[in-house]
């Protein structure tokens, strides 16, 4: 690739544009909102993080300490919502801006204007999230699935988380609308689809996703809505509704959107991979096919999770081999970067180390998936800890891992200084053993018959409890440390190279570090 | 046999697991799915022990794979890329090979599920009934039919806030628990009362949930006599951690004898034939069947609804003649050749009947308008014929 960057023959930066707050507050400019992005996930991250330790002190012991029941359902509700519309997704919005016009050659994204308003509604509907706690009730506590009609019997709370999801869902397709629209038509002259860097191809099909399906959720909570407020009753069968359809529709939603939160994480750990095996991806057009499969598939098999509501046999019989079927794509994607590892000429530095992290653990959580999906065996295990194990192994270990990974890859880019490698390999093995640590154990709770969502539990359930605890203080306290290498790495550090590791490649790469403020207005050719 | 070995090789690798983890030898059990105690628990823990194996080797050989790239393949040793991207007849085989050990997963699967799935011909009917925040349980049919009682947690409050000590079945214990005989197909049919809860026992290999509305089934058969216990499975709301099932299967003799019990118990319930009834007595009483019965139509305050359910507040049924509100009670009311909402009440006892209509006649301003303000069970008893 040798793109041509004439970056100071035309500087925006000279022109001047707003500083301070206001620079924030009226930014058109990919980088600033992918940074905005950023720190707004992490601030949420430490938020959901917090009320998640809430949660394991708790349950450090049985008996009732803390919390009491109520305000107990509302942490596990509000620690599960924050974490996946707050943190997960917005953190892969935040990558998708900073990186999507850089790997691609453009200038911005295709509307820069509306990429202002898709990240400023999400403070609003974060405060509401917030606020809730605050109202007569507190916050919803009917878990993040809110299911019918549990949610009917909820306070005002609930009536804020279903106005701060809508906004959100809002924020989510116009981000969606913007990164298809930037894909399909800024890419520089010479880059077909087929050239595009894996992140590109994997937030393509992800945007695509998310269009599709946020919508199916709106449509759900604002049933919801009615069914609360106006004597609807979707949900009701006395009213000639049915609880388990919201169930159907909360899912239909629900299984695309765990991969909404995975396939832009299979995507950075594609192009970490490749760099420090100094080896290009091994299968490029197999892994654009696995990952279309996944997405295609991720539409049929949403009932894998409503195995207990008790639906007709067969059904249960298909969406188990539906669900089973991922595997295969799955899997393809596993040997490949295991495939890419092979015969390289490996380095470890912090992004590596994260992840190959990535793929030991997110497998870990792709094999719990398989025992999942056998139905008898899930009759055992649904609803209890071991659920709760298997989702923390693919969304901690798999999504946040990778964005760990992909923050110490880019990072020197995005701050054109290095980070501090000593203590980003510190940040990883605190993450690895903690996480572990708390989530393994859980397995075991599971099997045992622990059910999820319970403030108190018999105390033959104890030891594997308290084990979990501690591992999840270690893993929220090493969290701090992450924070601490962000923040002085864009204060100081060894200055970054314009292609900062050997093995990189990539249009972003040819851009000096930091990047000015605008780059690319001259498309680079791909050859 | 086959399950044996696993079993045994398993309970070593949870042993290993155990040392690690520094547990005492005997906590193995905690690493597994609890002892089954029915064929299809059987069956499911086999199946999960058969996909744990075929994890484990997927394990070793695709991360010891990984694991051989991380030492061999380091720049630090010196290893120089080979650049190679692409493997056709490998990446075919990647796929297929996958695609073959999940139909040998799929397959045993699919037998248990048709097995777990047939609830056909069972010996007796159970309908559990989820309730925030408790069970109830029916026996509609089979031996014990009839019987019907609640199931609520029994720990007491001072354990739960550490103000005692905690007990052998800490939140896994209940007042009455539910006896079925040992051996038998029992078929459990799950509704509940209010939010979608989930009737789970892991010993015996069942979790249904239970929606309100809706009636769904599972079934089981014990092997052996014992206490098995388990919880709701479904977020339910403020106690949903403290509402546990707790399953006591019995040799069929001593259900027999628990049978008799309960209906001795049922019969102890019901009124006797031969008790005479003061007016407050009846007073009392027909409040509560007026509370069960009217109320919804009629009001607490037997104002009616205007324009669908008259007011029993000087109505001139109430007031009027006993033979009259006796007829509407056991005949229902007829308009044009078709029934109101009206329904008769006969199926209400002689006594419930004669004490409910007593009630009106003294409560609200209704008091001492009445020609006769009481209404006796025997005058109800000539009524019906």
């Amino acid at each position: 690739m040798s793109a041509v960057i004439n970056t100071d023959g035309h500087g925006h930066d000279d022109h001047g544009h707003p500083t301070g707050i206001k620079r924030w507050l009226t930014t058109t400019n990919h980088k600033d909102i992918g940074t905005m992005y950023l720190w707004f996930s992490f601030t949420m991250f430490l938020i959901g993080g917090v009320l998640a330790l809430g949660i394991r002190a708790e349950l450090f012991q049985p008996g009732l300490q803390l919390w009491r029941p109520e305000f107990f359902n509302q942490l596990t509700t509000m620690h599960g919502i924050i974490m996946v519309f707050g943190a997960i997704m917005p953190a892969f919005v935040g990558f998708a801006n900073w990186l999507i016009p850089m790997q691609i050659g453009a200038p911005d994204m295709a509307f820069a204007r509306m990429n202002n308003w898709s990240f400023w509604l999400l403070p609003a509907a974060a405060s509401l999230l917030i606020i809730s706690f605050f109202m007569p009730g507190g916050a919803t506590a009917a878990g993040w699935t809110l299911y019918a009609p549990l949610t009917v019997q909820m306070g005002p709370g609930m009536d804020f988380a279903i106005f701060a999801l809508h906004i959100m869902g809002a924020s989510s397709i116009m981000g969606s609308i913007n990164i298809v629209t930037t894909i399909l038509n800024m890419r520089a002259p010479g880059m077909t689809l087929m050239k595009m860097p894996m992140f590109v191809w994997t937030w393509l099909i992800t945007a695509y996703l998310l269009i599709a399906v946020m919508p199916v959720l709106a449509g759900a909570i604002t049933m919801t809505l009615t069914d609360r407020h106006f004597g609807t009753t979707f949900f009701n069968a006395a009213g000639g509704g049915d609880p388990v359809m919201y169930q159907h529709i909360f899912w239909f939603f629900g299984h695309p959107e765990v991969y909404i939160m995975i396939l832009p994480a299979f995507g950075i750990v594609s192009e970490i991979i490749p760099a420090f095996s100094r080896k290009p991806l091994f299968g490029y057009s197999s892994m654009v096919y696995a990952t279309s499969s996944i997405a295609i598939l991720s539409f049929i098999v949403w009932a894998h999770h409503m195995f207990t509501t008790g639906m007709p046999t067969t059904a249960q019989l298909y969406f188990m081999f539906a669900t089973l079927l991922i595997a295969v794509p799955t899997g393809v994607k596993v040997f490949n970067w295991i495939a890419t590892m092979w015969k390289g000429s490996l380095t470890f530095e912090t992004p590596m180390l994260f992840a190959c992290g990535f793929i030991f653990v997110f497998s870990m959580g792709g094999f719990t998936g398989l025992v999942c999906a056998i139905v008898p065996v899930d009759i055992q295990i649904q609803d209890t800890y071991y659920v709760v194990a298997h989702f923390h192994y693919v969304l901690v270990a798999g999504s946040l891992f990778a964005l760990f990974a992909g923050v110490y890859f880019w990072l020197p880019k995005w701050t054109g200084h290095m980070y501090d490698e000593v203590l980003g390999k510190l940040h990883f093995w605190l993450s690895m053993i903690f996480f572990n640590l708390t989530f393994f154990v859980m397995h075991f709770l599971g099997l045992a018959g622990m059910p999820r969502r319970i403030p108190d539990y018999s105390p033959q359930f104890t030891d594997f409890n308290m084990i979990a605890s501690v591992g999840a203080f270690g893993f929220g306290l090493t969290q701090l440390l992450f924070l601490y290498i962000v923040i002085k790495c864009i204060r100081g550090g060894e200055k970054a190279s314009d292609n900062v590791w050997e093995g990189a490649k990539g249009l972003e790469w040819t851009l000096p570090s930091p990047p000015p403020y605008h780059t690319f207005e001259t498309p680079p050719v791909v050859k | 046999m086959k399950r044996m070995k696993n079993g045994q090789a398993l309970a070593t690798l949870a042993a290993a697991a155990a040392l690690l983890l520094g547990l005492p030898a005997a906590a193995f059990a905690k690493f597994n799915l609890p002892p089954p105690q029915s064929p299809i628990a059987q069956q499911i823990y086999d199946l999960h022990t058969l996909i744990m194996w075929i994890i484990v080797v997927v394990f070793v050989v695709v991360f010891g794979a990984m694991t051989y790239s991380i030492v061999m393949h380091r720049k630090s040793i010196g290893h120089q890329a080979v650049p190679f991207h692409e493997n056709t007849t490998v990446e075919i085989l990647w796929t297929i090979v996958p695609f073959v050990i999940l139909l040998g997963m799929a397959y045993p699967a699919t037998k248990t599920v048709l097995a777990m799935r047939d609830t056909s011909n069972p010996d007796i009917t159970i309908k559990a009934t989820g309730y925030q925040w408790k069970w109830g349980y029916d026996y509609l049919t089979g031996e014990g039919q009839g019987i019907g009682f609640y199931s609520t947690l029994s720990t007491p409050r001072d354990q739960i806030d550490g103000k005692a000590p905690k007990g052998e079945n800490y939140l896994l214990e209940v007042d009455n628990n539910l006896v079925v005989p040992v051996g038998k197909k029992i078929r459990i049919i799950t509704t509940a009362n209010d939010v979608i809860h989930a009737f789970w026992v892991p010993a015996l290999g069942i979790k249904q949930d239970a929606i309100p509305g809706f009636v769904r089934d599972t079934w089981f058969k014990a092997d052996k006599e014992g206490t098995y216990r388990g919880q709701c499975a479904e977020l339910c709301g403020k106690d949903h951690g403290f509402m546990p099932i707790v399953v006591e299967v019995v040799s069929a003799e001593q259900y027999a004898a628990w049978v008799g019990d309960q209906k001795k118990k049922l019969a102890a319930l019901a009124d006797d034939p031969n008790k005479t009834w003061t007016p407050d007595e009846l007073k009392v009483r027909g409040e509560k069947v007026f509370a069960q019965n009217c109320v919804a139509c009629h009001q607490a305050t037997g104002m009616g609804v205007p324009g669908a359910f008259p007011a029993l507040v000087g109505s001139p049924v109430v007031l009027g003649p006993d033979a009259v509100q006796i007829s509407v009670m056991l005949n229902g009311v007829v308009k044009n050749g078709k029934p109101t909402a009206m329904a008769s009440f006969k199926e209400l006892s002689d006594v419930e009947l004669a004490a409910v209509m007593t009630y009106t006649r003294n409560a609200w301003s209704n008091a001492g308008k009445a020609k006769d303000p009481l209404i006796e069970p025997a005058d109800v008893k000539a009524a019906r014929k």
